[in-house]
């Protein structure tokens, strides 16, 4: 059915008809069309208070929810702002939309005011961009836009609106479907394959199962635990992937990598078979890649086919979706009939309980304590983010999550200052559940300004800062590598208690692990947010760790 | 080992996508030898034309990241046992003789080129052919002295009967 309105309108009408009920965004001249229509809608507009906080805040709100985050920014420095968090969440593969203003079209190409190709910048950092070039053209694109970034592996998609489209009136069709030539999110999945890779399982004594973040955005969770539970195989997961597999199953190794926990870095060089799920070969999950599982068969299914061999070789690929693909594998594996070693087993048990033996005896207000104290008092979904750095790793160390999406952390691009608009924008999706934001000073003080989205908007979230004075795992690659020789890392300012405190709201500072629990309680508690300043010893590394460019078996334990 | 292929892919027709097929290449550090395009006159798709130096694993990713284009509708790789190959050139070349003169066209004719201008102190000639055609060609235009070289990249297709515009709606019910 054709109706005439702006193309400002015809967007509102589009993000409705996707279910969209927030919007992260700052406007500019560029975007006011965007900005007056909006007053006519009932969608909820979070002001952002720097761009790159607002697309943090929808790819957080992406993470928990399961659903497309959106952002909006003006042109120019606006579009540029974004793209930090637009690259952050392409890396992460998040559906992100963001929805930027352009100059006018006769400007366009001219250097005008803040002008700035957004086309151009974002073709490398997200899986599609559109610029509509008529008011008319807006629907369809936003149903695309929709459609691309949430299904298949999820990426951001950017639609770049000239001013003038706007506000230019038109006929306009909203399309139900998008049938787009070049895009096929679900290929079909191969039997053949299929039947390849169970065979590969029928002759493994010792597989080891490796789970990405593929498995959390195709809601695999489930085939995941069968499947390792059919095969008595241990589940590692990648950083991504954090969550996929509940961290106090029997089976769950934790995460493997150059920060991983040493039950799984071990166990994943003894196994014959690794099955990865939904994960890229990172090389923070591998090392060295061509030392990673050399002497195993591997197994690789992703949806996303160009992730098959791009950086290791495997002896069998399957290429669709994850949860599919693992429903597909159980029924033959049940069919033919799979009998696990109890050799591997007991290997899995002496392992574990070895590194426990090691674990004990931490107290004081030491990182992993703190946080593991955060664990004791949250619920199990409550949902942790994390800044980068030390703060990152040992909240992966230490932090043990239960279920998908209630990790969530820059993987890919590492973006100091993600966690904390993150948290925002995830406590937006899921406002009934605690949402913690595990801090380094360096990186809080980043996107810190997010405090007053936090507090005028009313979206209480808890950062813990632990606060080392440094950027701390700069200084402990200095002090590993460089002879501890501190180059532009000592960082005291500010004082984050008076900050929160500036911009209304609550600011704590514990001395000891007793007091870190009071705090951590009355943050619970509190409707405003809170930010726990935690000060910690700066000479404390993150350990285990694998050195740069070592493999998984070059793993340190103790500093 | 370094190994020649040719990719073929139909990608829509519209501002902008030669861009991101470009850009793709630069970012992945891929080596692109060449890259030819043209529409479709039947259709509102244009044509690539890709000659990709590497081993099978780099043209294998070329192949998996073009497809990842929304914007690029269909990816082959042109067999290389039935593939006909094409190049033109135009070459401007010194002469400053009427010998000269005679040899250029003696070698034009040879290689079934054309000479297209004629001035007193040069000549153009148009050739077509393979890649390997061409690179002998402007081996023996060398000893005159070249002024100027046009060349257009390779452009091919496969022999016989099978295209890769009549595979491709084929693909299109596969995906369904
Ligand atoms: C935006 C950005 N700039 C620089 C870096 C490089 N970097 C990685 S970790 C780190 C230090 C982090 O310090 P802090 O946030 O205090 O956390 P800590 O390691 O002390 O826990 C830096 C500078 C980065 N990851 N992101």
């Amino acid at each position: 059915m054709l109706v005439v309105m702006s193309g400002a309108r015809a967007l509102m009408e589009a993000l409705k008809r996707e279910k969209v009920k927030v919007v992260f965004g700052i406007p500019g001249g560029a975007n006011l069309p965007i900005y007056d229509e909006l007053l006519n809608h009932d969608v909820r507009h979070v002001l952002a208070r720097h761009e790159q906080c607002a697309a943090h805040m929808a790819d957080g709100y992406a993470r928990a929810s399961g659903w497309a985050g959106v952002c909006f920014a003006t042109s120019g420095p606006g579009t540029t702002n974004l793209v930090t968090g637009i690259a952050n969440a392409y890396m992460d593969s998040s559906p992100v939309i963001a929805v930027t203003g352009q100059v006018s079209r006769p400007f366009i190409g001219r250097d005008a005011f803040q002008e700035t190709d957004a086309i151009g910048i974002t073709a490398p950092i997200t899986k599609h961009n559109i610029q509509p070039s008529k008011a008319s053209e807006i629907p369809l694109a936003i149903r695309t836009a929709f459609y691309v970034a949430t299904t298949g592996r999820p990426g951001p998609v950017l639609i770049d609106i000239p001013k003038d489209v706007q506000t230019e009136v038109e006929e306009v069709e909203f399309p139900e479907k998008v049938k787009i030539r070049g895009y096929t999110p679900y290929p079909p999945i191969d039997p053949q394959l299929v039947h390849q890779a169970v065979a590969l399982i029928a002759n493994s004594r010792k597989p080891v199962i490796l789970a990405g973040g593929g498995v959390k955005y195709s809601n695999a969770s489930k085939g995941l635990l069968e499947l390792s539970e059919t095969l008595m195989a241990p589940v590692a997961t990648s950083f991504m992937g954090k969550g996929a597999f509940p961290e106090d199953h029997p089976l769950s190794i934790g995460i493997v990598g150059m920060h991983g926990n040493p039950v799984a870095n071990k166990l994943v060089q003894e196994a014959d078979l690794l099955i990865g799920v939904g994960f890229r070969f990172s090389d923070r999950t591998t090392g060295k890649v061509g030392e990673f599982c050399s002497d195993a068969k591997l197994i690789h299914i992703d949806i996303d086919e160009a992730e098959i061999g791009k950086n290791k070789r495997v002896d069998a690929a399957i290429v669709g979706d994850a949860g599919e693909a693992l429903s597909m594998m159980l029924k033959q594996i049940r069919e033919g009939g799979f009998k696990a070693s109890e050799d591997w087993g007991r290997r899995l048990e002496e392992v574990k309980s070895q590194l426990q033996a090691e674990e004990e005896g931490e107290g004081g207000l030491k990182p992993p304590a703190v946080i593991k104290e955060m664990r004791r008092l949250l619920p199990r979904n409550a949902i942790v983010t994390t800044e980068v750095g030390q703060n990152q790793m040992w909240a992966s160390l230490h932090f043990k999550a239960y279920m998908p999406r209630t990790f969530i952390s820059s993987g890919g691009l590492g973006t100091m200052g993600f966690g904390f608009p993150a948290a925002i924008g995830a406590k937006v999706a899921v406002p009934e559940v605690p949402v913690v934001d595990i801090a380094g000073d360096g990186s809080f003080a980043m996107t810190e300004n997010s405090l007053a989205t936090s507090v005028a908007e009313n979206i209480p979230v808890i950062v813990v800062i632990l606060n080392n004075r440094m950027l701390g795992m700069v200084a402990q690659w200095q002090r590993l590598f460089y002879d501890r020789r501190y180059s532009a890392v000592k960082l005291d300012k500010p004082d984050f208690v008076k900050l929160a405190e500036a911009y209304g709201a609550q600011g704590l500072r514990p001395q000891s692990l007793e007091e870190f629990r009071e705090a951590f309680k009355k943050a619970l508690k509190c409707d405003v947010t809170t930010v726990i300043d935690v000060p910690i010893d700066p000479e404390e590394d993150v350990m285990p760790m694998i050195p740069p460019g070592g493999g998984l078996k070059d793993m340190i334990e103790v500093a | 080992m370094d190994d020649i292929s040719v990719i073929a892919a139909l990608v829509e027709h519209k501002p902008g996508v030669l861009f991101k097929v470009s850009n793709l290449f630069r970012r992945r550090g891929f080596n692109i030898e060449n890259i030819t395009v043209g529409p479709i006159e039947t259709s509102d798709l244009a044509r690539m034309t890709i000659t990709v130096k590497g081993d099978e694993a780099t043209r294998d990713q070329v192949v998996k990241q073009l497809r990842k284009l929304i914007e690029v509708v269909h990816v082959e790789v042109l067999k290389p046992e039935s593939l006909v190959q094409r190049e033109l050139a135009l070459i401007k070349v010194k002469v400053d003789s009427p010998e000269t003169r005679r040899e250029i066209m003696d070698y034009t004719s040879i290689f079934r080129g054309r000479v297209v201008d004629v001035s007193p102190e040069s000549m153009i000639v148009e050739i077509t052919g393979t890649p390997d055609k061409m690179d002998a060609f402007i081996n023996l235009m060398l000893k005159y002295g070249i002024i100027e070289i046009a060349r257009t990249g390779v452009t091919a297709l496969t022999r016989g009967k099978a295209s890769i515009t009549t595979s491709y709606p084929l693909m299109l019910e596969l995906g369904e």
